[in-house]
């Protein structure tokens, strides 16, 4: 089931919390709504959800108008933040709560929770109560609970959010094959960017109420549409220079931008990603910057570098790959080169950050 | 075992520094307050309503026929006012922790306000609006219906003096909990009545329970409100507290004792109740502060 969202906006009061949201969800694809807290993103699945009704716009399921419709006629499967579990009934009776109240026969209340349960493996906990789980069990049972009542689309509003970071880590890949296995339309909201890459199909980010991009994880990193985006998917190094004859300037130092090729010169904001920058002992190329190191963490599969160029007067973080850092052998205080391998500019008539 | 013993006892002492003398003279203070201000009077009414031997008791509740009359009313009046009062306690919840309205801080104002309002003062304002003299008595006269010196007047004196106690209960409760377990249950298909029955009511049982307790408690011995608009007849109007002054006023001890005895078993019942069902009232849990496996 598709969604459908067409020029939708929201105020709380002054505070214009949607403006002029268009956008669509494929059917049975993983859609992550992305954003600071602010940008409306939980808004917006709300009014997806029924749960919050639109100013303006309208939302169509598949050719179906449901904006007049309330949540309970919508049929969608909603996930609370907190998770919202009926906190007096057991796992079991709540996972049925939608049968029950649709009056279902007992025998097939019986079997589907018995089936659910399997899904989201709680065999043998459906006698507990929310109080007696784990916060990684409640988010599966609030999950199990949306699902039983077999619902057009599933909205989870920041699933993993009350999590650390371990059992966060095991329920995305869980999520990302039970949506594999039941391929129902899936959108959730997270402000989490590494969340949404890993599990989403899609990335719609949103800021200030408006949607900055839209597009597949790869596209909306490698090529962010504004610089609001480059900097919220993650670490980014900033340089202020010039632009000119397909050359950024900065300072006594070039970086190439065939993209610009007027010759007047333009103020522009180049943005490179730490994974992007080189280091290297001696200089790769008259276009490398002499640094100094002056932090050194290991993070994971990389080395985080935070290097200081005096020429320029600014401090860079520079991820190196591990077999990279063990040839150079780095240590803090040594001098080095940087250079970009890429740079994305973004002039000042594009977005401010 | 000694040692956590030890820091035990010492970290109990820091808590309470202060001279053993000043605690204990403080300590006995209170119960001394707590004896003589409530526990003494107390045992004198049982004292002087038994005096007479338990027959006598029994005589003086039970085979005068105005005071049989007063403790049906008050036993009838009293659980309509608790019930009527529930019904609007749960309303005026709901619409408050659910809704955002303008004028809600006031209503939540005005809801306090019999808690601040003399109930004679209360009683009189009900006299003038219901009264042969007030604005709607003569209209609702033409109807034949009676609501001063009546039954309906004492009711709704009863219901004045205790609208708070339920919704004062619930409205702190409700808030804790949240809308979001009431939305969980709409979004999966239940209707509002199903909600309400399913998931607000269990959710909150407990305290709506303790503030019909506590507002039973109240409608049971309202004295002054109840005194102005009933117009304490005897046989017809009296309640059991009003019963209690009048035969007191009469130098009939024993009978006011008795009636005075039977009044306060029923508080010490309300009070063991609502002991019992506080038991159960716990802050309810927040699922996001709980330890995660």
């Amino acid at each position: 089931m598709s969604i459908n969202i067409r020029g939708v906006h929201k105020r709380f009061g002054d505070f214009h919390a949607l403006n002029n949201i268009n956008l669509e969800v494929p059917t049975g694809k993983l859609v992550a709504l992305l954003g600071p807290s602010g940008s409306g993103k939980t808004t917006l699945l709300r009014i997806i959800s029924g749960l919050e009704t639109a100013d303006e716009g309208s939302i169509l399921f598949q050719d179906e108008d449901v904006t007049g419709r309330s949540v309970r006629d919508r049929e969608v499967g909603f996930v609370f933040q907190h998770y919202a579990l009926f906190r007096h009934m057991t796992v079991f009776e709540n996972i049925a709560f939608g049968m029950r109240v649709r009056k279902a026969p007992n025998s097939e209340v019986q079997s589907r929770v018995k089936e659910l349960l399997q899904l989201v493996r709680l065999e043998g906990l459906g006698q507990r109560y929310p109080a007696e789980l784990s916060g990684g069990q409640r988010q599966r049972v609030a999950l199990a609970r949306a699902l039983a009542v077999r619902p057009r689309m599933l909205l989870l509003d920041e699933p993993f959010g009350a999590l650390d970071a371990k059992v966060r880590q095991e329920l995305r890949s869980w999520l990302r094959k039970l949506h594999e296995e039941m391929h129902v339309t899936t959108v959730f909201v997270t402000h989490d960017q590494e969340e949404a890459f890993e599990v989403a199909d899609q990335v719609v980010v949103l800021r200030g109420g408006q949607i900055e991009q839209v597009g597949t994880p790869t596209e909306v990193f490698d090529h962010p549409a504004t610089p609001f985006v480059m900097d919220f998917l993650g670490n980014v190094n900033v340089f202020q220079g010039r632009l000119e004859n397909g050359e950024m300037h900065l300072g006594p130092f070039r970086m190439d931008y065939p993209e610009y090729t007027h010759s007047h010169a333009q103020q522009a904001t180049a943005y490179v990603r730490p994974h992007e920058l080189e280091l290297t002992r001696e200089p790769a190329s008259s276009r490398s910057l002499a640094a100094r190191v002056i932090q050194l963490n290991p993070a994971g599969s990389v080395l985080k570098a935070r290097v200081r160029s005096e020429d320029l007067g600014i401090e860079l973080t520079v991820d190196v790959v591990r077999e990279q850092a063990d040839l150079l052998r780095l240590r803090v205080g040594d001098d080095v080169f940087v250079s970009p391998r890429n740079v994305r500019v973004f002039l000042p008539s594009d977005f401010a950050i | 075992m000694h040692l956590d013993r030890r820091v035990r006892k010492s970290a109990g002492r820091m808590v309470a520094n202060e001279p053993a003398w000043l605690r204990w003279l403080l300590i006995g203070l209170a119960f001394f307050i707590v004896g003589w201000l409530i526990v003494l009077p107390l045992v004198y009414v049982f004292w002087q309503a038994l005096s007479g031997g338990l027959g006598l008791f029994w005589k003086n509740v039970w085979h005068d026929p105005d005071t049989r009359h007063a403790i049906w009313l008050t036993l009838t009046v009293a659980p309509l006012a608790v019930l009527l009062n529930t019904l609007f306690g749960l309303a005026a919840a709901w619409v408050i922790t659910r809704f955002d309205f303008p004028g809600k801080p006031l209503l939540v104002t005005l809801l306090d306000l019999p808690f601040a309002v003399s109930p004679v003062v209360a009683g009189l304002c009900f006299m003038l609006l219901f009264g042969m003299q007030g604005w709607w008595g003569p209209l609702l006269r033409t109807w034949g219906i009676k609501v001063v010196f009546a039954w309906p007047g004492i009711l709704l004196a009863t219901m004045f003096v205790t609208l708070p106690f339920v919704a004062r209960e619930l409205i702190p409760l409700m808030q804790a909990l949240g809308p979001d377990e009431e939305l969980a249950a709409i979004s999966l298909g239940a209707n509002p009545w199903q909600m309400f029955w399913r998931v607000t009511l269990p959710n909150i049982r407990w305290g709506l329970l303790f503030g019909v307790i506590q507002c039973h408690a109240r409608a049971i011995g309202e004295f002054g409100a109840v005194y102005v608009v009933s117009g304490h007849i005897a046989g017809e109007t009296d309640t059991m507290p009003l019963r209690v002054e009048k035969l007191f006023q009469e130098y009939n001890n024993p009978g006011s004792f008795a009636v005075a005895a039977v009044l306060a078993l029923i508080a010490l019942g309300t009070l063991v109740l609502g002991k019992l069902v506080l038991k159960h009232l716990e802050p309810p849990e927040q699922p996001e502060s709980e330890p995660l496996s």
